[in-house]
């Protein structure tokens, strides 16, 4: 572990940093200008239909939907360890992840909402299953976030922390089943996703938009793993100097006048 | 086994004697909640056959609005004079504590719905088609609303801003047993067709889950 | 399971069987080390006077005893369970009286008591009987056990709490000014369940601020500030008359 290290970076993910953001424009100019539109013809009529230019920014919905459920369980199994055997590594890991979890979630509904104003002709589809998960997980988190930046001991607080992840990620199934049997209607992309022509250069591109956005969050969590590592050694030092102050206090602290006299008769 | 039971029935006893001394679902929540049903009316414009097609959901939302109160008071309970180190002081396991305190709560609601359920039918007009159905989904609701509730109030007490905390981590997690309840609500008043005993299969999951898991989390979290 | 795994440094110089273990004790409320460093040594049967001026640790001190804290550092046996791992097992095996009262006021005072009684794990008829003796030992009498909680004077709801956890009869006793509150009345009966305790075996550890009145239930009393030790005072019979043991932190 990086002991001495005050900065959240090293060159590794300064380098990591950088190849990143290659990747980044990279993406853009495969997802917005390389690849083609969506445009079908329908076989009977002729009619062209398809997603057109929005299915651009599938490249980046789907990858960052991926990432934010590996979030998400990376986010459970570090609590669930945490309860387990209590190290600090795991709580911050647990912290780290659910942050970022929940900032891709938040941008994953963000570009599903414009993507889905052309496609589906809607900013919200009620019923739909993924998007109802997707909200309702956005919104535990929120609260799991909620309650990490409670004044409370850091202790109890990673605790129960630990407690409301592991519940949360409990409860996606019974959310995902309760809003598929809810309203019968899923527009979502099963269908769209396969009924894509895929080409050799939508699929690279996808894969591409998996990988830049992998390392996203990686560098994502990185340093938000090196925050809170740092955030809990700065605990420890306050702690120490506490201790070391609280030593020092005996020398200046004038015993008989704050107890009476110690000891011996009256 | 039998100790764990016979300590939850002994904390679950004495929440009970406590609300029928201090009144406060009757005198408090209770009215909250007939409020809230009123309050709807007014919102969807008193037509009838809006507030009947609508009776089920708005029913479940102010069973979980009144929930929040009465969790939040179960909880302070423990924590005004802190009884709550006593508890963790007696002996009792944490997980008979859960399961007493979350029994008085589950009490608790079963008359709260009775209540509303009386409700919904002088001031919205709801028929009931089919009141077994209707019976097993307010208890297997009532469970899962009473553990999970339970678990959060006291995850919550104890943390700062514990009252704006409750309703942010609590709702979020009971969204399928709102959308479950509800569904089985519309089978059993006749408000659409749908399957209803398929709904309440999955609250009574709902409900068992929550209802171990709670019991489990307590304890780790009694521990801190 | 007696006894401790702290390992050569503990000194048993009193020769009985270590009740209370604390060697460097640290416990931390929030990222403040209300005990910053604490070494106590008790041993069973002992009763300790702790002493010490406002927010030097004596609370904390008897939280930690109690099972209630873990500790953040160094070593800490009680009734030869180690409280980094077996607090659960110290709890059901102590008294602890702290500041709040921990009763439910919508409830009587015979409700209460009796509650308390039988979340320790006592039977009906045993419950009741050991609940009278120490509504008795408290000076509760009937009108006062009939009443809420809500209604009484703080000096009567003291009484209350102390009569709950008497009917425990814990191994550890763990007094936070015990005294405070009371009236003179209220003040003997302590003083004697005390002294009732200390007879029957039990260990007792009291923290106070009037000294005077409660020194003659020991003879040892251990002085706390800024979080240690500084000052443990015993008499003759432990061949360490007059001994001022300072504490080990405050050379650190």
């Amino acid at each position: 572990m990086a002991d001495r290290n005050t900065s959240t970076s090293s060159s590794g993910s300064r380098l990591l940093g950088v190849t990143t953001l290659v990747g980044l424009v990279g993406l853009l100019l495969f997802a917005f200008v390389l690849t083609e539109p969506d445009v079908r013809l329908h076989p009977t009529t002729g009619e062209e239909f398809g997603q057109f230019d929005a299915v651009r920014l599938l490249y980046l919905h789907v990858p960052m939907a991926v990432l934010t459920y590996v979030a998400f369980l990376t986010c459970a199994v570090a609590s669930a360890t945490y309860l387990v055997k209590r190290g600090p590594w795991w709580d911050v890991t647990a912290h780290a992840s659910a942050e970022v979890g929940t900032v891709f979630c938040g941008l994953v509904l963000v570009t599903g909402s414009i993507w889905g104003r052309p496609v589906w002709n809607t900013w919200w589809e009620w019923g739909d299953v993924r998007l109802m998960t997707t909200l309702v997980l956005f919104l535990l988190f929120t609260g799991y976030l909620a309650l990490r930046r409670t004044a409370a001991d850091p202790q109890r607080q990673a605790r129960r922390a630990a407690i409301v992840a592991l519940v949360a990620v409990l409860d996606i199934p019974l959310i995902n089943r309760s809003v598929e049997w809810w309203e019968n209607r899923t527009l979502h992309q099963q269908s769209t996703l396969a009924e894509l022509k895929i080409e050799d250069l939508t699929l690279f591109t996808l894969m591409l938009g998996f990988v830049v956005f992998g390392m996203v969050f990686a560098w994502l969590m990185l340093h938000r793993f090196r925050v809170g590592w740092l955030e809990q050694a700065l605990a420890r030092y306050e702690v120490e100097t506490a201790i070391a102050e609280r030593h020092a206090e005996i020398e200046t602290l004038d015993l008989d006048a704050a107890v009476g006299e110690t000891g011996g008769g009256t | 086994m039998r100790e764990m039971f016979s300590d939850a029935r002994l904390v679950a006893t004495k929440d009970l004697r406590i609300e029928a001394r201090s009144r406060v679902l009757v005198n408090q929540v209770a009215p909250f909640a007939l409020l809230v049903l009123v309050l709807f009316g007014f919102a969807l414009d008193a037509d009838q056959r809006t507030l009947r097609t609508f009776a089920p959901g708005l029913f479940w939302v102010t069973v979980l609005l009144a929930a929040l109160l009465a969790v939040a008071r179960s909880a302070s309970v423990e924590h005004s004079d802190d009884a709550h180190s006593g508890l963790r002081l007696s002996g009792m396991s944490p997980s008979s504590i859960f399961l007493g305190k979350a029994a008085a709560v589950f009490v608790q609601l079963m008359v709260l719905e009775v209540l509303l359920t009386l409700g919904i039918v002088v001031l919205y007009g709801s028929e009931i088609d089919d009141p077994v159905l209707m019976s097993l989904t307010a208890v297997a609701a009532a469970v899962a609303v009473a553990t999970m509730g339970t678990l959060y109030a006291a995850l919550a007490s104890g943390l700062g801003a514990r009252e704006t905390l409750l309703p942010i981590l609590l709702l979020p997690v009971l969204a399928p047993v709102l959308i479950g309840a509800t569904r089985a609500f519309d089978d059993a008043l006749g408000a659409a067709a749908v399957d209803g005993w398929a709904w309440l299969g999955l609250l009574a999951v709902f409900g068992l889950v929550a209802t171990v898991l709670g019991a489990l989390a307590h304890g780790a979290m009694i521990e801190d | 399971m007696h006894g401790f795994r702290v390992g050569e440094s503990v000194h048993r110089y009193r020769g009985g069987v270590s009740v209370v273990e604390l060697r460097g004790a640290v416990a931390l409320l929030g990222r403040f080390p209300a005990l910053s460093g604490i070494d106590l040594s008790v041993d069973a049967g002992e009763t300790v006077l702790i002493q010490g001026p406002n927010g030097a640790g004596k609370t904390t001190l008897l939280q930690l005893c109690a099972g209630l804290l873990r500790p953040a550092d160094g070593a800490a046996v009680v009734l030869g369970h180690d409280l980094n791992v077996e607090r659960r097992a110290v709890r059901r095996r102590v008294g602890l009286l702290g500041h709040a009262t921990g009763l439910y006021g919508d409830l009587t005072v015979a409700e209460n008591i009796a509650f308390w009684a039988r979340a320790a794990g006592l039977t009906g008829s045993e419950a009741k009987s050991r609940a009278a003796t120490a509504a008795g030992l408290m000076g509760i009498d009937d009108r006062l056990l009939s009443r809420s909680v809500n209604v009484l004077s703080a000096g009567q709801r003291r009484r209350t709490s102390i009569a709950a956890l008497a009917v425990r009869r814990p191994e550890l006793w763990l007094l936070d000014e015990p005294h405070a509150g009371l009236d003179q009345a209220g003040r003997d009966a302590v003083d004697s369940l005390i002294r009732d305790a200390a007879a029957a075996g039990a260990t007792v550890l009291v923290s106070s601020h009037e000294l005077e009145r409660v020194r003659s239930l020991s003879p040892r009393i251990v002085t706390v500030a800024a979080g240690m030790v500084v000052g443990d005072t015993s008499a003759g019979e432990h061949g360490a008359a007059g001994k001022d043991t300072t504490g080990g932190g405050i050379d650190a």
